[in-house]
């Protein structure tokens, strides 16, 4: 089993016929995710040959579902339009939807998830400016090069890509239900804690890595969760000890301002509910590493 | 970005949000002619973008355009809480008969947009906070429908706000929001927001801050911005995702949270190595190509501060043999510019390749790492020596 993707998603892509939409929809189909279509209202009706494969490009989300019975989508299109989309998304009802981009302004993403909820979050959103979701050895639904880890018992929720790339690569011999990148924005969909209680419920997912950075207080939610509500063993990494108050370093969510969100009071959350807290990514992945071979 | 208090009062009177006059000098001359030209009782503030510049001895009354040029003088280049004061907003005093508090934000805990909104002003909110939580009100305000005029009566009832005050307060409040939403800003806060002797309601102080993600679809190049480090500047000549820091280890690495984490992970080496800290964050982002691992080199390695650089790459998207090519280029271009030890650690997408380039280049100043906390180590200890 997997959480929220698995090998029966049937993904399509918004924005698939741009430069990063076709670039990964190139990757994600040779890393055998079931790829069904695109969505561009501008060339609606056209197809595209990618990876051998011929795909038919839509010209709505709700059209694109009809013809094919997807239920994931993947988008890809840039920050002006991006609200757009994820817009047309939610109206659609699609089941997942996984936002890529990068650099969305915020009111356009409180927007559209005051919207998703509004209409009942009938749609799970991950992201935005995250690197998507993978189940190794099923699907793919993002931009995590799919040969990077294989299949195995760990669950992986992270704000940072990077971050992801580098656990699921250090324990790739163990492996991984599901990865999941939830962005590092400051209003994002899919949060730690909704992460935590899927992967609680999986059967496959025997313990899980917890990735968290400076900024907001997914943390220390995520802490008060675990405490009361995860019986599977979880470690932590939280990056951004050295980051400078009032600084933004890349993420945009990543800011500490006042006292609020600082990686020690994270670490600290944490520490103070059980949960082992890594110095290093390596440190880690070798925690992680201790509990599967006590499993 | 933070907006001083100068530009925060442009946006709200653009939007027609009651405030008084306000002029911006640089000089103490400059501040006599906006004194004479605004008339009667000023009050000269320091444009910093810090608390406490009242007590800093940064906001002083004067009652006449030599008082104003005096105090100016008193005020400019005036050091509050690490701000030198560069320049000085002369603005028109009033009459206050009581003071409130309004703003309207991000709530990134919940997702949402909330006000804050008390008819307690004239103290720290986070004061109020802690002493009289009760006083303060917080409205959630949804992102879809945000702030109408109703909406503005709810809030204004709740931070306790008289009958008499409810209808001309909550009119402000609307205009607000307006400033909040049109602008992109995380933050809009009044405070004080004050009631005149004269009843007017007026914005007399406001903090506002803007999303830079949404840049794009406002006109802000014209916005001064704070004064960047020289470093700093050049680096976003060149696009780099750079921001100093004041350690001796120069970091260049790929993604923000890996970068964030290098930082990290160089700093907890450096306790074993004289206490040595990263000099800066920068992340070159998904391509690393050879240009931008030449102008990356090249910014960290003019900061005089850098005694070693570790470069910490994860290829995911990236190819190490690119970003192992990026390295040559730049060393090659840099010529004897370069001239301070590199750690190069490269994992994940065509690592072989990578490092079999570096390997080849054989570079006197390069030194490969098998992982992110053995390269971190060996950084720190070069930068100790």
């Amino acid at each position: 089993m997997a959480i929220f993707l698995d090998k029966d998603s049937r993904i399509i892509v918004q924005g698939m016929t741009g430069a990063e939409g076709m670039k990964h929809t190139q990757r994600m189909l040779a890393g055998g995710s079931n790829i069904v279509g695109g969505v561009n209202p501008r060339k609606a009706g056209e197809t595209v040959e990618v990876e051998g494969k011929s795909l038919p490009v839509f010209g709505s989300v709700a059209d694109a579902m009809a013809e094919t019975g997807a239920n994931v989508s993947v988008i890809f299109v840039p920050p002006a339009f991006a609200k757009a989309a994820i817009v047309e998304a939610i109206d659609a009802e699609i089941p997942l939807a996984v936002a890529i981009t990068e650099g969305i302004p915020v009111h356009d993403s409180a927007a559209a998830w005051a919207y998703n909820v509004e209409k009942g979050q009938k749609t799970r959103l991950i992201g935005p400016n995250c690197p998507g979701i993978i189940s190794p050895g099923q699907s793919n639904a993002g931009i995590t090069p799919w040969n990077i880890t294989g299949q195995g018992p760990i669950g992986l929720v992270s704000k940072s890509g990077t971050l992801t790339y580098q656990m699921m690569f250090e324990l790739r011999d163990i492996g991984f239900t599901t990865g999941i990148g939830i962005g590092g924005d400051p209003v994002i969909g899919t949060t730690h804690i909704d992460a935590l209680e899927a992967f609680e419920n999986d059967p496959e997912t025997k313990a899980i890595v917890l990735i968290g950075e400076i900024g907001g207080d997914s943390e220390e939610k995520a802490a008060e969760y675990i405490s009361k509500h995860v019986t599977k063993p979880v470690v932590a990494y939280v990056a951004g000890f050295t980051a400078p108050e009032g600084k933004t370093m890349g993420h945009a969510g990543a800011i500490v301002s006042g006292s609020a969100g600082t990686a020690q009071a994270k670490k600290e959350a944490f520490e103070a509910v059980g949960v082992k807290v890594g110095k290093t990514p390596s440190e880690t992945a070798s925690l992680m590493r201790d509990i599967i071979s006590n499993l | 970005m933070d907006l001083f208090e100068y530009q925060a009062r442009d946006l709200f009177e653009n939007y027609g949000v009651p405030v008084l006059q306000g002029r911006i000098a640089d000089t103490p001359e400059e501040a006599e002619a906006a004194a004479a030209a605004i008339g009667g009782t000023v009050v000269v503030k320091a444009q910093v973008k810090t608390g406490g510049r009242g007590k800093a001895g940064g906001v002083k009354v004067a009652h006449s355009p030599a008082e104003a040029k005096q105090k100016a003088e008193e005020i400019l280049g005036l050091d509050i809480k690490g701000h030198v004061v560069k320049r000085v907003m002369i603005a028109q005093g009033a009459k206050i008969a009581q003071e409130f508090y309004f703003s309207v934000l991000l709530d990134r805990s919940n997702r949402t947009f909330l006000s804050l909104c008390s008819v307690e002003g004239g103290m720290e909110i986070e004061q109020l906070a802690v002493e009289r939580p009760e006083a303060l009100a917080k409205i959630p305000v949804s992102a879809v429908s945000g702030i109408d005029k109703a909406k503005a009566v709810e809030i204004a009832k709740a931070g306790g706000f008289p009958d008499e005050l409810v209808e001309p307060v909550s009119d402000v409040i609307v205009k607000l929001y307006e400033v909040f939403e049109k602008e992109d800003a995380t933050l809009v806060e009044v405070n004080p927001l004050v009631l005149t002797e004269d009843g007017q309601i007026l914005a007399l102080d406001g903090k506002v801050t803007l999303d830079e993600n949404a840049d794009f679809r406002h006109q802000r190049d014209e916005l001064e911005r704070d004064a960047l480090d020289p470093l700093e500047a050049k680096a976003k000549e060149m696009d780099l995702n750079y921001v100093k820091l004041d350690g001796e280890v120069g970091i260049i690495g790929n993604g923000a949270g890996l970068v964030m984490s290098t930082l990290d992970v160089v700093a907890y080496a450096g306790e074993s190595h004289g206490g040595v800290k990263p000099a800066n964050f920068l992340d070159i982002g998904g391509g690393a190509s050879a240009e931008v691992m030449a102008a990356g080199l090249d910014v960290i390695l003019n900061d005089p501060q850098v005694k070693s650089v570790f470069v910490n790459v994860f290829g995911g998207i990236t190819a190490c043999d690119a970003v192992a090519n990026g390295i040559v280029g730049a060393l090659n271009a840099l010529g004897s510019k370069a001239s301070k030890p590199l750690v190069v650690r490269l994992d994940g997408n065509n690592v072989d390749e990578g490092r079999t380039i570096l390997q080849e280049f054989n570079h006197p100043l390069v030194a490969l790492a098998d992982t992110m906390d053995g390269g971190a180590s060996t950084a720190a200890e070069l930068a100790n020596r």
